[in-house]
């Protein structure tokens, strides 16, 4: 037998059942423990469960594209692709990432900052780290699907601009949702989404956007794709019709190119937008595939202001064209008889001011006063008027506030009267400002769209369309603010002489065979002589002609303003003859032709006709959009300066 | 020894709740891994338990007071094949656990180190005498135990080294620990603990970092964390019935991290629900106060102990195990006994049962 205690028989009892108890509680605390995540928290742990397993992968929906009054396309979407880092597991992803920033070539620190932007977003989201993907950056991500696990590839759709900087005002741009929109949007929007920022691209977002689709599969702990659930596919973003003409478009285009101002050409009788430039401009594929902040805010703070569109955002003064305003009020108000007649010696006195005309233009009735634009005659007319009546009729005229384009951001310009004095500068209103408004100057402000609208309202006898974009739009409304026949009458024939009689502000310069084009120059000051005297400057002045065709009932309106342009006879006129002249060309079947319309046609010019960006436009699709004199008179109007086309 | 130990002194009852326990992990390792590469397992698992059970049927033929006799050759064998291991034996997994006998078994060695450190602690204790442990004994008792678990630190392996603690920890309680000396103790470790854990303050980061390694040998890349967070979501979004056999989207899917292994509970909670995992919580207190029975009717001191001893390391293992998978106890890699896939850990609990097997044979036994 061992030596060893071998036969000891005491078992300590008590303890072991005391051992036993405890088993009980550690089991029972342990079963707390259970029921604690199963029943109690259960659900939570489901939902974390159900996002581990299942991955949402958005499928872009194309945006819609926009297309001319003819069909053709002027903003399409291509697919393009971006490079996706799935983070389900951040901790794996950390070991990739060195690997992942040479193969796309993203510096450590724009992909620290890209997944640091994604961290408030559920961990199943995958951040876009590339966008654009090259062919490069595409073939690294495939080659590398096993042993870079965490990469993918989605297909987005990117918005293309064939034609580059052309309409590009009225287009407006995309960009990637803002907060503020993220924030508003109940959820339809995701970070990195893409949306129409300004312009068309903005007021029809809604129809062109579309609705992404979802592709749901299941992956395993790997991020290994184990089979697709369901598959919503996107629902295209609708196309949308402008009543743009892409020829007269090109025409204008062209025609602006190196200028600063806007052109804005309507159909008459409807409002239909036929052509719309604002310059100088900007390119908005550069936007299309994220513009750089840098780029960004160069841009938005150029002196510039590329990105304004001056056809309804630039309320300048008007000029001469607001005296189409005062013979209405003339003669629809009858405070004045119709065959009222000033002696002009080019100079006038009121309330101890000289106010000066362009010439002694002796004994002006009214339609000699409109064709050579003699301010004496409407200051005259305005003192007797006074200013309230004027403020009546170029509020009725459209003037003033809104037209109801559909594009965001018009301005309402400004019309000056007894209470808008009052209201903004409490004081009463001085008569001496009325002679200055009687011209178009002082407070005065028009936009290039509202005096295009106010021409054509006035020319139509009182139907004031309301300017659009979208064709077929049912929600253009019509105002109508009837004038009398003889009004029109008196009124267009004044505007015919303007562009028709030998002694017309346009010196005949811009005469159209066949065509009744009508219309009334402006040559504005943008600051007050007096007050330019004091400041030492001499500024430009602006340019102004808003014309239409035929003389009553006009089929098209354009109004062109060239700033700095100083003689609008001379730098807006053959803008406006060269999309009438283009407009009565397509009419009659032909293809209409650009011509050089410019004071200084610049060698090379032509070349605003190609596009910048990717998508230059065939050879077939220009048509005969080879620059060629469209008018053999055109050099002729630079002599017009010389000879002193008579103004204001 | 006039009689020898009759068959029906095994315990039937005892081994039902074995089989029960197996069959449920056999079932589930099949339902987490019968869609992956790793389909089959079942039947590996199946194997190791027909040898342990041969093993169990073995060791419960020698007395085990022979096995007491040679008490301190067999911890010279353990502590020397822990130092074998520790110079020759080969990684697997970042660890040296492993020794490779002809190629084909690789045996832990520190499982072996368990059924021992049960035998020789069991036999001090029996020595001991008396009701009331001097200061000295505990001294023994804790040297008997720390060289071991330093050497199976030194592995490294953290939670087979931890196993050994709780059978000195209840031997010493059934033994007879003097109230001030648990009081002491008490107060001792209340002190030592925080100052521990404010220590690692004073670290350096890789220190840390190396610490944390060292603490969980066993964590893939993805951190142990993590590992926790996904047992709970599986744990979790089992509810209270659970998601059915084969549709664990946590398991099947392999978030579930070792789901066949140290979290097959995990697995079962997520397809078998609450309810699934009383049962199986409700079979290992079952085993361990059947387990306890037998202590209670162990014909000696000794045998007493030995029991006490597979009771100990077995009940450690569940509790840790399941605190474990409930996000209570970080990743120690502590298997489930007779559930987690595994030829040395399930080999280690039938020759543990085989020990209490012997004792209960030989209850009548003079």
């Amino acid at each position: 037998m061992s030596s060893w205690n071998v036969n000891d028989q005491r078992i300590p009892q008590g303890r072991l059942t005391l051992f036993s108890y405890l088993s009980v509680a550690f089991v029972i605390f342990l079963l707390i423990g259970f029921w604690k995540l199963q029943v109690i928290q259960s659900d939570h742990y489901a939902d974390l469960a159900q996002k581990n397993g299942i991955r949402s992968i958005p499928i872009i929906a194309p945006r819609g594209p926009m297309l001319d009054r003819n069909g053709r396309v002027l903003v399409d979407s291509y697919p393009s692709f971006s490079v996706l880092l799935l983070r389900d597991n951040p901790k794996i992803i950390e070991k990739y990432l060195p690997q992942i920033e040479e193969g796309l070539n993203i510096s450590p620190e724009d992909m620290k900052e890209q997944i640091e932007a994604a961290r408030s977003e559920p961990r199943f989201m995958p951040v876009i780290i590339k966008s654009d993907a090259s062919q490069a950056d595409i073939a690294f991500v495939e080659s590398h699907r096993i042993d870079i696990p965490v990469l993918d590839l989605m297909t987005v759709q990117r918005r293309h601009y064939p034609y580059g900087d052309m309409l590009a005002n009225a287009i407006g741009y995309v960009g990637e949702v803002s907060p503020k929109e993220l924030a508003g949007s109940d959820g339809r929007y995701k970070p990195g989404d893409i949306v129409g920022k300004a312009g068309l691209e903005k007021e029809y977002n809604h129809e062109l956007e579309g609705t992404d689709g979802m592709r749901r599969v299941v992956v395993d702990s790997v991020g290994k794709v184990v089979r697709t659930l369901d598959n919503i596919p996107p629902v295209p973003g609708k196309p949308i019709q402008l009543t743009i003409d892409y020829n007269l478009q090109q025409v204008v285009e062209h025609d602006m190119d190196g200028k600063e101002g806007a052109v804005v050409a309507m159909d008459a009788r409807t409002g239909a937008v036929l052509a719309m430039v604002s310059r100088p401009t900007f390119n908005p594929n550069d936007f299309a595939a994220g513009i750089s902040p840098r780029e960004w805010k160069k841009l938005n703070n150029d002196p510039e202001t590329p990105l304004l569109n001056r056809a309804i955002q630039a309320q300048l003064a008007p000029g001469s064209v607001f005296k189409i305003v005062m013979a209405t009020a003339m003669l629809e108000s009858k405070a004045i008889p119709a065959n009222y007649t000033v002696y002009c010696p080019g100079y006038a006195i009121f309330y101890g001011h000289l106010f000066h005309c362009d010439h002694p233009h002796g004994e002006v009735n009214l339609h000699k006063a409109i064709v050579v634009s003699c301010d004496v005659y409407f200051y005259n007319v305005g003192k007797l008027l006074g200013i309230n009546r004027i403020a009546y009729y170029a509020n009725a005229l459209g003037l003033g506030h809104l037209t109801g384009i559909d594009l965001p951001g018009e301005e309402p310009g400004l019309v000056p009267s007894e209470t808008w004095v009052e209201r903004v500068y409490h004081h009463k209103w001085y008569p001496g400002s009325t002679i200055s408004v009687a011209i178009g100057q002082g407070a005065v402000e028009a936009t290039p769209i509202q005096l295009a609208r106010m021409v054509a309202g006035v020319a139509s006898g009182g139907m004031l369309a309301q300017p659009h974009l979208l064709k077929d739009d049912p929600n253009v409304k019509t105002t109508r603010f009837p004038i009398s026949e003889n009004t029109v009458q008196q009124v267009t024939e004044g505007m015919w002489g303007v562009v028709n009689e030998p002694d017309g502000t346009t010196a005949e310069q811009v005469k159209l065979k066949n065509i009744q084009f009508c219309g009334k120059t402006g040559t504005a000051q943008t600051m007050s002589y007096a007050e330019q005297k004091r400041l030492g400057v001499h500024l430009k002045e602006n340019g102004w002609f808003v014309g239409y065709a035929p003389r009553v009932n006009p089929e098209i309106v354009v109004a062109a303003l060239v700033q700095k342009g100083v003689w609008g006879s001379t730098s807006a006129a053959p803008i406006v003859r060269d999309v009438v002249k283009a407009y009565y060309d397509e009419k009659n079947g032909q293809t209409p032709q650009v011509s050089t319309a410019q004071n200084t046609p610049k060698p090379g010019a032509s070349h605003s006709l190609v596009a910048t960006g990717t998508g230059v436009p065939s050879a077939r699709q220009l048509g005969a959009g080879v620059v060629d004199t469209g008018v053999p008179s055109a050099p002729a109007s630079r002599a017009g300066v010389q000879t002193g086309a008579h103004h204001q | 020894m006039k009689d020898r130990p009759r068959l029906q002194d095994f315990d039937w009852i005892l081994l039902a709740i074995v089989a029960a326990i197996s069959v449920i992990g056999l079932l589930e390792i099949y339902s987490s891994t019968h869609s992956s590469n790793l389909a089959g397992m079942q039947w590996r698992q199946l194997t190791w338990i027909g040898i342990g059970f041969a093993a169990m049927c073995l060791i419960a033929m020698i007395d085990y007071h022979t096995l007491l006799d040679q008490a301190p050759a067999l911890y010279v064998f353990g502590i020397g094949s822990l130092l074998v291991v520790l110079v020759l034996g080969y990684s697997r997994l970042g660890a040296k656990r492993w020794i490779s006998l002809g190629g084909l078994v690789n045996l832990q060695v520190s499982e072996i180190m368990k059924l021992i450190i049960i035998i020789v602690l069991a036999r001090y204790f029996t020595d001991v005498r008396t009701e009331r442990l001097t200061l000295a004994d505990l001294a023994k008792v804790g040297a008997l135990t720390l060289v071991p678990v330093v050497l199976i630190l030194k592995q490294p392996d953290l939670g087979t080294a931890m196993v050994l603690v709780p059978v000195a920890l209840i031997g010493i309680f059934l033994a007879g620990i003097q109230w001030k000396h648990l009081a002491i103790g008490a107060v001792i470790i209340a002190l030592l603990v925080p100052i521990a854990w404010n220590m690692r303050h004073y670290l350096k980061p890789y220190q840390q970092q190396r610490i944390q390694t060292f603490l969980h040998p066993e964590d893939n890349p993805r951190g142990s964390g993590y590992q926790i967070l996904q047992s709970e979501i599986a744990v979790g979004s089992g509810g209270f019935w659970g998601k059915g056999f084969g549709k664990g989207s946590q398991n099947q899917l392999g978030f579930v991290p070792v789901r066949y292994s140290d979290f097959i509970l995990a697995a079962l909670a997520e397809e078998q629900g609450f309810i699934g995992v009383c049962v199986v919580l409700l079979l290992y207190l079952g085993l361990i106060l059947r387990l306890v029975d037998n202590a209670q009717k162990s014909k000696d001191r000794a045998g007493m102990f030995i029991v006490m001893g597979v009771t100990a390391i077995l009940g450690f293992h569940v509790l840790v195990n399941t605190s474990m998978v409930i996000g209570y106890m970080p990743v120690t890699g502590i298997p489930l006994p007779l559930m987690s896939y595994g030829g040395s850990s399930t080999a280690f609990v039938f020759l543990a049962l085989g020990l209490v097997m012997n004792v209960r044979m030989r209850r009548f036994v003079n």
